[in-house]
């Protein structure tokens, strides 16, 4: 009976996931529009499109390959499976221990992989400029998200993400300097993981500001949707990382319980529904950048990571 | 019983070469000499197996060798671990040479020195004394070099072939120098001697510098990485493979025999200065391999990066100890042992990969490559399972040694140093950006070669290689998937390696964890399961293939490019693998290499082409190998006069070097 109780808890997070993915990407493009001014696509757009897009023929390159027809659906596997594996509303799922922080980050690149070499699939120049510039933001972005674990975990005692996660609601943690500088660099990981303002542009057709976009312009009809929304998926992950490791509040955890479920259910939308916001605002305050300006700013994240571990480093034992 | 296989074995290595001295240069004469080989090296990957399950410590002393010593050969645990990681590396590269091997241009050059290669590294791994060590090693280097020069056609090999012959004569001098301090003034030159031995802490320090130059110039470690990637490319592909999978391996055998079991106690400083040499041969290997276009030489950089990951561990498990902390030094050097395996068949598998390319279309250049997926299904398949595990990607096997690797790291704040709670973070990073690196150099490295469009006539006219070669290929890429997945059994089976090190400490048993989960410490702390990964990856990847297809469209149109509606037929037009290389270049390179970069634009006007030059320098080349190199010659010109002098002026200097030497034994009595 537990078991099965454990197996729906870690499949809800799993349909819930996919489910909520598309609505926070509308989201995001509402308040967007709404602080531009703008009446903007309805906030269901983004289900509609990626129903669109799976229902039309796939029109392929004449040279693309085997690859370039598999990548999006490991693309979207991946996602999605690192997705569910991050706690959402409710702690310790049950295959929650199977990957841990350090892992999830890898999965990620594991999904970076395969979009970069299916850019480069077809050799178009564009393609190659994308791959090229994904590969030169995550060379960065990666080991930075890698340091914010590392302080997380040197900080919990663990790896696991329901681990700190749990660590962060039960213990009395106060103001942490170290846990403050992995809170920025997260903040700005995930914004150039995710492809967003100041980094690269989500909404941009102009070439030579294309990062995502470059990597995946030969795509078409239900490859693009997968793609789509693995890139929904990946923001939904990021916001609910954040959530799960500096907000934890509400999260349920201990006894399998339908009213604490529930509250952290609602909890862990309200959330995401605040960090949404919060990113749309963040983006229209904000131009983007030249693409070798990234670097500085990654290379100030990987300085924050390096600097929050160093701290708790330092720190031990004193 | 075990060991004398294991020397028999070496032999009849050792004599297939000899015989193969004999060998035609017809098709059978290859199959029989590396059909011989295979059919040896199963047989002593079955015996370090069967030596590694039942925990065996054999000795054998034959009357040669030294007078009083003997020579000594001696198979534990640690031994038997490397012997496997060899034998598993020659069965690849043997299965893959039967095809390979056979469009070999001079059969003659290669055939003999393949099977001695493999006879001598398995005598080093079970030497037990200073001379049946040094004879084996020093075996191993010029059988090694043979084949380096094997294809003296281009001043580039014959180069390679110098710089190699130099530094294995320094690495073999520093080692011939280390035996002497360890043996001390009474001699005792086997190793169970020198282990008993009480020596002063700083010659303990000094034979430990002395070895880490003997073992690190064979394995790559930064500075001593220079001849690698000249030499491991010009070796026949098989070859390299056992170059960069084996060789490396064996070299990082002696450094972990030599300072952690035969020195034993060590000055808790060299784990702090191996970690940083470590990290900096990760990522400097890393950053040579972006920027490189040779698909050989890339790979060759990027064994520097995987010993530095390798060495990094070892320095990190040295710290451990010297704080007392046996299971963080035993979870440190499982971390190492394992990606020692794992980076075996990577790496095995990628030269092999680039020994097919070179065999389908004669290019090593990658800027000349392109598409061969099409041409060559199979083995880009096998290729990009190298490429990702290579890349540490879960769920395959490099993330598995990786993640161990950064919980090893996790654990040292237990280490009560103060230079260690600066330097691990910075270790730490360094790694967490060799492996982002890593990533990039791979993506870049299969999407030019395998991906897009063929950019000479040569990559449009590739083919798929023989059945043989794409045999080895899969059979060094099961184990990335295998390895990834089951890591539990092999980190058991590699316990008594550990133990060898650790003065007994090992990991607690995964074997009987739930789920065939990996938890290295404590299941609260940190647990990693790739199976149930792969599973849930497999398993929604398929759900949603089908449901896309059954539910939705599952049609199929092909077309043009789109390329934003001007697609350009010129293959020219792709991305090149200098132009993926740039942004990275820009971020690193400017650091790293003092890269420069000059645009001379034409006067408006004028037709003429704009020209792009980029500058790298070399650091290590230039401020290190340079100036000891013009030394060197400056004092060997110097010294060239004691060529022509009468006889009676030499007799003077015999008699001269014969005072001062009985003065030096005087003095150290």
């Amino acid at each position: 009976m537990a078991l099965i109780v454990e197996l729906l808890a870690q499949g809800l997070q799993m349909a819930i996931v996919l489910a909520l993915a598309p609505l926070l990407t509308g989201l995001v493009r509402v308040v967007k529009a709404r602080l531009l001014r703008r009446r903007g696509p309805p906030i269901l757009q983004p289900y509609r499109d990626l129903l669109r897009l799976l229902r039309k023929d796939v029109l392929l390159a004449d040279n693309a390959s085997s690859l370039f027809r598999t990548a999006p659906y490991l693309i979207f596997a991946v996602t999605w499976v690192a997705a569910a594996l991050v706690p959402t509303y409710a702690l310790g799922l049950m295959f929650s221990w199977s990957v841990d922080l350090i892992a999830i980050v890898a999965l990620l690149g594991t999904a970076r992989f395969a979009l970069a070499l299916a850019g480069m699939d077809v050799g178009t120049s564009f393609g190659g400029i994308g791959a090229s510039r994904e590969m030169m933001i995550a060379s960065l972005a990666e080991p930075a998200m890698l340091l914010i674990a590392f302080t997380l975990a040197l900080f919990a005692g663990t790896t696991q993400l329901s681990g700190i996660a749990a660590y962060a609601l039960t213990e009395e943690i106060g103001l942490r300097v170290s846990l403050l500088l992995a809170a920025v660099a997260l903040v700005m990981v995930a914004i150039a993981e995710n492809g967003r303002i100041p980094v690269d542009n989500p909404a941009t057709h102009l070439e030579l500001t294309m990062v995502h976009e470059a990597m995946v312009l030969e795509y078409s009809g239900r490859h693009l949707a997968l793609i789509e929304a693995a890139a929904s998926l990946k923001l939904l992950l990021y916001l609910s990382l954040i959530a799960c490791v500096f907000l934890p509040f509400g999260m349920a955890f201990g006894e399998r319980a339908p009213l604490p479920m529930l509250l952290g259910l609602l909890a862990w939308i309200a959330k995401l529904g605040l960090l949404g916001v919060l990113l749309a605002v963040f983006e229209t305050s904000i131009a983007k950048m030249r693409v070798f300006r990234v670097g500085e700013f990654l290379g100030g994240a990987l300085m924050l990571g390096f600097l929050g571990t160093l701290l708790l480093f330092v720190s031990r034992g004193m | 019983m075990m060991l004398v296989s294991v020397l028999l074995l070496a032999v009849a290595f050792l004599a297939l070469g000899t015989g193969a001295l004999a060998a035609g240069t017809q098709p059978p004469w290859t199959v029989a000499v590396y059909g011989g080989a295979l059919l040896l090296a199963v047989v002593g990957a079955l015996v370090a197996l069967a030596s590694l399950t039942t925990g065996t410590v054999d000795e054998v002393v034959l009357p040669l060798g030294l007078p009083r010593t003997g020579l000594r050969f001696r198979l534990d645990g640690l031994a038997a671990f490397f012997l496997l990681v060899l034998d598993l590396g020659a069965v690849v590269a043997c299965l893959f040479a039967l095809g390979y091997g056979r469009h070999e241009p001079r059969p003659r050059r290669v055939l003999p020195f393949v099977p001695a290669f493999l006879g001598a590294m398995h005598l080093v791994l079970v030497a037990d004394d200073a001379f049946a060590f040094l004879f084996t090693w020093e075996l191993m280097s010029l059988c090694s070099w043979a084949l380096v020069v094997s294809r003296p056609d281009t001043a580039e090999n014959a180069r390679a072939g110098y710089v190699y012959l130099v530094m294995a004569g320094l690495g073999t001098a520093a080692l011939l120098l280390a035996m002497g301090i360890l043996a001390g003034s009474d001699g005792g030159y086997a190793f169970a001697e020198m282990r008993a031995a009480e020596r002063e802490p700083w010659l303990a320090a000094v034979a430990v510098g002395l070895i880490l130059v003997g073992t690190g110039s064979k394995a790559g470690l930064v500075p001593l990485h220079a001849w690698l990637p000249l030499a491991h490319p010009a070796a026949p592909s098989h070859v390299s493979a056992l170059m960069s999978g084996v060789m490396t391996k064996v070299a990082v055998y002696a450094a972990l025999r030599l300072i952690l079991d035969v020195i034993g106690e060590v000055a808790w400083w060299w784990g702090p200065v191996l970690m940083l040499l470590g990290a900096a041969s990760a990522v400097l290997g890393l950053l040579h391999a972006i920027l490189e276009t040779d698909l050989k030489r890339l790979l060759a950089y990027s064994t520097v990066e995987n010993i530095g990951v390798i060495f990094t561990a070892f320095g990190l498990a040295i710290a451990f100890r010297g704080a007392g902390l046996q299971t963080g030094a035993a979870l440190a050097l499982t971390a190492a042992l394992l990606h020692v395996l794992n980076h075996a068949f990577f790496k095995s598998l990628l030269f092999m990969g680039a020994g097919a390319v070179l065999e389908a279309t004669g290019e090593r250049d990658m800027e000349r490559l392109g598409g061969l997926i099409h041409a060559m299904p199979l083995t880009a398949a096998a290729m990009l399972l190298g490429s990702a595990a290579i890349s540490a990607l879960p769920p395959l096997n490099g993330f598995v040694s990786e993640w161990l690797l950064f919980q090893a790291i996790l654990q040292s704040p237990a280490v009560d140093v103060w230079a260690l709670r600066f330097l691990t973070p910075a270790v730490g990073a360094l790694l967490a950006l060799a492996a982002a690196l890593a990533a990039a150099c791979f993506v870049r490295a299969y999407g030019i070669v395998f991906l897009g469009r063929p950019r000479s006539p040569a990559a449009a006219a590739g083919h798929e290689v023989d059945r043989w070669s794409l045999a080895g290929l899969g059979a060094a890429a099961l184990p990335c998937v295998l390895l990834g997945v089951f890591p539990g059994p092999v980190i058991d089976l590699l316990a008594p390696a550990v133990a060898t090190l650790t003065g007994g400490a090992t990991l607690a048993t995964q074997g009987g964890q739930g789920w065939l989960s990996l938890v290295p410490v404590d299941p609260a702390h940190s647990s990693y399961n790739g199976l149930i990964l792969l599973t849930f990856i497999l398993v929604s990847g398929s759900l949603v293939a089908f449901a896309v297809h059954r539910l939705a469209s599952h049609r199929v149109a092909r077309g043009p490019i789109w390329d934003c509606g001007y697609p350009d037929p010129s293959p020219a037009t792709q991305y090149t693998a200098s132009s993926f290389g740039q942004p990275l270049r820009r971020v690193f390179g400017s650091v790293a290499f003092s890269a420069r970069e000059q645009v001379e634009m034409p006067a408006p006007g004028d037709l003429g082409p704009a020209r792009l030059e980029v500058h790298l320098r070399d650091h290590v080349w230039t401020m290190l190998y340079a100036p000891v190199a013009g030394v060197i010659d400056a004092l060997s010109e110097r010294l060239n006069v004691i060529q022509f002098l009468t006889i009676r002026r030499y007799l003077t200097m015999m008699f001269g070097a014969l005072v001062f030497l009985l003065v030096v034994v005087a003095v150290w009595r």
